[in-house]
């Protein structure tokens, strides 16, 4: 198992702590889980009764196999992977949801029983209720339950909401609740998954706090999600699922690399298969990013020089040919058009009036990334005439890639910038009332 | 960080008691009184309602039965007895269709959360025990309104309940469990519940039912139960379930289906409870 050193300390999350000597809170063993998928599921006891001894016909899917790991007391750790990795069940059988099939799976210390925020909460009680109710199912006894009432309203900033029926809540307010509940409740390690993308920048900023909170009393964090940003800005080790196996396990860095890489050969590989539709007057024989180097290149680091190539082989005469990429990546689970180029094929100076069948043509852009860490794709097209609209041939998504990086600026692109000010002194006469 | 490690235990899985056996009563018992309070605050008229049904059926079928059948002005105290079964029969019945969807519906907190599964079917159990408790209130009114003699076997009556408990909860736990695999199990034991009605000795005293089929009558748990109800209650002079079955030994069908009933429904909902966040 590697560990590796911390890689960024400092700021007001110090993610990568090696806590490694810390004793073992949580160790699994050739965990092994599978699901029982009924090839056609029997629902009704007529079907039993009328074929008493037929055995269902199922196939078993393995969810998780042969998984080791060890977590250690104090670490956030953070659990990754595409979904159907089974991040998500190796998180229920922790939280005792589902049960093991085979191996071991220890823990040392009280547990929360959630994976989920607000899962218990009852929409027709108010906030005081379902806190009492929240703290029961952790585990809490009634008494204590009672008196963390105010504290936990408090840190939710819903004080004077607290007799309100949930029904009525918006969904900030909810999370807002469920985060405060969970925090407060009296366990030693803590299980969420994919949280904390919620709650305004002010809210966020208060979790921070008290995960940090959360770390000076000892608590143990696991934290699945497929949000690399908030394993790299939050944990101090993670782990990479794929297929129900460890892939990486680790320094965040790694593991979020890892995760991008294994995320993008995937996709690359989708996308060759689906290749031969697109063949119109022209077949792409490939397109890619490759650094300053040459060497082809998945995953762009924020800023970093970048050039993107595509190969076509020419089937049909293409007059007047033009070369459009387009980036785009996903906003609110839309495709958002970031930014294009339009290219002439150029070759030594001179610009190709026509493509005839059987040339092969390999185009090269060069630019300096503008690309916020995110996910985007690029589209080609080989245009006609100069016309946008004279398509000849069209890929869509021909290259998938990822920028990574650790940027807290808003936005979708960087922009170069040059910044100045001036300072006026206030002036004699007019001048004062009436500014420019 | 804390000085002393913590042993390492092997996580417990989901199980129907999970996570102790304080946490399951707290929590029964907060969802019981959750829902009972639902149920009441959130209508105009609250109690009324639980007390509409059964005393609706009940003057419906006092008609029927008392001026068009006519058997029930052959028994004395006809009518509180009619009342009285009512009113303890649909506490059997709603709470057992309560609880058959109770786990399906409950779907969230058995996907996501380390819940006793238990506690489900039988908060539906407890929440119809509190409305039993507050019907019966209304039911003593009318008895002794009815000039029915108060003696000390009243004192006796809580075992009733209790048996009528035990039995109910059994149920629950097997309807339940059940109709996560097979969801028929609801529309059967929407018939079936039916047919206990009429199987039961509520519209009728035990004494008229012909001879050959007393015995059958007396293989259904819940007519000892009733049977012995009357006898401590409303009339002493009518035969007890011992009495009424014509000796212990006619008794052990009636007690061997209860206990059956009981240990059928905890092996089976410990067999399920494991397996129901993943078979939902």
């Amino acid at each position: 198992m590697a560990t590796k050193t911390p890689e960024s300390a400092g700021d007001e999350l110090p993610t990568g702590r090696d806590l490694t000597d810390n004793p073992v809170v949580i160790s699994s063993r050739g965990l092994s889980k599978s699901f029982r998928i009924p090839e056609r599921k029997v629902d009704s006891i007529k079907e039993r009764a009328v074929h008493p001894f037929r055995r269902q016909p199922y196939r078993d899917l393995e969810v998780l196999k042969d998984v080791n790991f060890d977590i250690h007391e104090g670490e956030f750790f953070g659990i990754t992977g595409r979904n159907g990795s089974g991040k998500s069940t190796l998180l229920k059988i922790l939280a005792s949801i589902y049960p093991k099939d085979g191996g071991s799976l220890k823990v040392a210390g009280k547990l929360a029983p959630f994976i989920e925020l607000g899962v218990g909460f009852n929409l027709d009680l108010n906030a005081r209720e379902n806190i009492v109710l929240n703290a029961l199912m952790m585990g809490m006894p009634r008494k204590l339950a009672e008196s963390r009432i105010e504290s936990v309203l408090e840190f939710a900033e819903l004080k004077e909401f607290a007799d309100l029926k949930l029904k009525n809540y918006s969904s900030g307010m909810l999370v807002r609740l469920a985060f405060s509940t969970m925090l407060e409740a009296d366990v030693d390690i803590l299980l969420i998954d994919e949280v904390l993308a919620v709650g305004d920048a002010a809210f966020m900023k208060k979790c921070d706090d008290a995960f940090i909170d959360m770390r000076a009393a000892g608590k143990t964090v696991i934290l699945v999600t497929h949000d690399m940003d908030s394993v790299e800005r939050l944990c101090d080790r993670a782990m990479l699922l794929e297929d129900g196996r460890i892939k990486e396990i680790g320094a965040p860095g790694d593991v979020g690399r890892e995760y991008m890489r294994s995320n993008f050969a995937d996709a690359a590989e989708e996308h060759d298969r689906h290749l031969p539709k697109d063949q119109r007057a022209a077949l792409m024989l490939g397109a890619w990013l490759e650094d300053e180097q040459g060497t082809r290149i998945y995953n762009v680091p924020e800023g970093g020089l970048v050039r993107s190539v595509v190969e076509l082989e020419i089937r049909e005469e293409i007059p007047a040919p033009m070369l459009v990429g387009a980036f785009s990546t996903y906003l609110h689970s839309e495709i958002v058009h970031v930014t294009d180029f339009r290219q002439k094929p150029v070759v030594d100076g001179k610009e190709i009036e026509v493509l005839t069948p059987g040339q092969r043509i390999t185009f090269a852009t060069e630019f300096e990334s503008p690309f916020k860490p995110d996910r985007y794709s690029v589209t080609f097209r080989l245009c006609r005439n100069d016309d946008f609209d004279d398509v000849a041939m069209q890929m869509v998504g021909a290259i998938d890639f990822v920028v990574f990086g650790t940027s807290s600026q808003l936005g979708l692109v960087e922009v170069e910038m040059k910044h100045e000010a001036r300072l006026a002194e206030p002036g004699p006469g007019p001048e004062e009332d009436s500014g420019p | 960080m804390s000085a002393s490690p913590k042993e390492l235990v092997e996580v417990p899985g989901p199980s129907a008691l999970g996570g102790g056996w304080r946490r399951f009563f707290e929590l029964l018992y907060l969802i019981s009184v959750t829902d009972f309070k639902k149920n009441y605050f959130d209508t105009a008229l609250g109690y009324l309602w639980s007390l509409a049904r059964p005393l609706m059926l009940f003057a419906v079928l006092l008609f029927v039965f008392t001026r068009i059948f006519r058997i029930g002005s052959e028994v004395e105290f006809y009518p509180v007895l009619l009342l009285f079964n009512i009113v303890l029969m649909s506490f059997f019945q709603e709470a057992t269709i309560g609880s058959v969807t109770s786990v399906v519906s409950q779907e969230g907190i058995v996907r996501k959360t380390h819940f006793p599964r238990l506690v489900i079917p039988l908060s539906t159990v407890v929440t119809g025990t509190f409305n039993l408790g507050l019907n019966l209130i209304v039911v003593v009114v009318f008895i002794i309104a009815f000039g029915v003699q108060v003696t000390w076997t009243w004192l006796l009556f809580p075992f009733v309940i209790l048996a009528l408990f035990v039995l109910t909860a059994a149920m629950a736990m097997l309807l339940s469990s059940l109709y996560v695999r097979f969801r028929d199990v609801g529309i059967i034991w929407s018939v079936a519940v039916t047919a206990l009605f009429y199987a039961t000795p509520v519209l009728y005293p035990l004494e008229i039912v012909p001879e050959q089929y007393v015995k059958w009558i007396m293989i259904n748990p819940l007519t000892p139960i009733f049977e012995q109800a009357r006898h401590w209650v409303i009339d002493p002079s009518a035969p007890g379930a011992v009495a009424a079955a014509g000796g212990w030994i006619h008794l052990l069908p009636a007690i061997a289906v209860f206990i059956g009933t009981c240990l059928l429904a905890v092996w089976v909902f410990r067999r399920e409870a494991p397996r129901i966040a993943e078979e939902i």
